[in-house]
């Protein structure tokens, strides 16, 4: 897998670190020419000084064949234009863009380019960490696609003494695994949930707080 | 022509500021916008529109320009991809008719004509005249050798 990533920092950086530790081939874009000796000397990637929203730049850093495009500068107009050139220039076949102002991910996707945003991510994080006592844990599996979450159920839960079909749950959500008394239970329709389950939860990002209320109460 | 209608512009440098006051005299409701504020300093006592001091990339700032009423708006930040952001989100989210983008990059530009962004590309258009007055000129320097 060939991936490209324009930008810079300790995100880049570790980034890089983890995906050439898979084996991928990286190539980095950055416009400081600094940062790029500083990069080549301690990554195995390629690094590239330029433009990364420059096509001659793009097709130096090999974008024909790359598999993936990460845009990741602190400009969410660079982001944009750099994913889209990668896709209908070059024919990335994946392009992601960090969109800096939360409001602009909603955009990118208006727009048709897939991104992510950190303020939004770190404060969904925060929020149900800091808001949600019972929830012990918190997994982001598949890419975080899907998070697995281990909650407790009080007995102020809107959900305790109800059996599982009776409880209105979003798509795309599942309790996985019923611990009770140490003992794990893969629930059925018909068995009850009572105060002081632990549950494990498979919820998707978009759901993940809905979800959480429905067995918490919380914010209601 | 008709010259009641609601433009918004970005960018309210040379270029931004000329087509401001221009296009506010001819009558039409303006609107610019720019991140640095003395920016507007490039505008004509006579400009009768509106300021907003922004930057063009936070959809907030957009929406307090009211895009959602323009009939047309001109990105001419001397910034291309700011440009070809503000005229995607422009065009495709706030439905704004005619939209227009400097891009410097002609490179940049040959992919957003596909997107159906109007672009004016100052190097080539400079290029070609160039082109033109050299090519001219050579012509007159053979007829005189005639």
């Amino acid at each position: 897998m060939k991936v490209l990533i324009v930008g810079g920092g300790k995100t880049l950086y570790f980034l890089c670190r983890n995906f050439t530790a898979k084996g991928y081939e990286v190539v980095i874009i950055n416009r400081n020419k600094e940062e790029c000796v500083q990069l080549a000397r301690q990554l195995s990637a390629t690094v590239v000084l330029g433009d990364g929203s420059d096509a001659g730049i793009l097709k130096e850093a090999g974008a024909m064949g790359a598999d993936a495009m990460l845009a990741i500068t602190p400009n969410d107009q660079d982001n944009l234009v750099i994913c889209q050139l990668a896709s209908l220039k070059f024919g990335v076949p994946r392009t992601v863009a960090l969109a800096n102002d939360p409001d602009n991910a909603e955009v990118f996707d208006k727009l048709g380019v897939f991104s992510f945003s950190t303020t939004d991510i770190v404060s969904s994080l925060i929020e149900q960490r800091a808001s949600l006592e019972q929830i012990t844990n918190l997994l982001p599996v598949g890419e975080g696609r899907v998070n697995v979450t281990e909650i407790i159920l009080d007995a102020d839960s809107p959900v305790a003494g109800k059996a599982l079909k009776d409880i209105e749950l979003p798509d795309n959500a599942l309790v996985a695994v019923v611990i009770r008394h140490n003992q794990p239970i893969v629930p059925r329709g018909a068995n009850q949930l009572l105060a002081g389950d632990r549950l494990v939860l498979i919820t998707l990002p978009e759901n993940h707080g809905p979800v959480l209320k429905a067995f918490t109460g919380e914010g209601k | 022509m008709k010259n009641n209608r609601y433009i918004v512009i970005v960018g309210c440098g040379r270029l931004g500021s000329h087509l401001a006051n221009q296009l506010s005299r001819d009558g039409n409701s303006v609107v610019v916008i720019d991140s640095d504020e003395a920016t507007f300093n490039h505008l004509s006592p006579d400009f009768s529109g509106f300021r907003v001091n922004g930057d063009a990339t936070h959809m907030a700032v957009l929406k307090e320009a009211k895009l959602n009423k323009a009939d047309v708006l001109i990105a001419t930040t001397h910034e291309d991809n700011v440009n070809l952001m503000v005229a995607q989100v422009a065009r495709r989210i706030f439905h704004i008719p005619h939209v227009l983008a400097r891009v410097f990059d002609p490179r940049r530009e040959e992919v957003y004509a596909h997107l159906g962004i109007d672009t004016i590309c100052p190097t080539s258009v400079a290029a070609e005249m160039f082109l033109r007055a050299v090519a001219d000129r050579a012509a007159d320097k053979e007829r005189e050798q005639i």
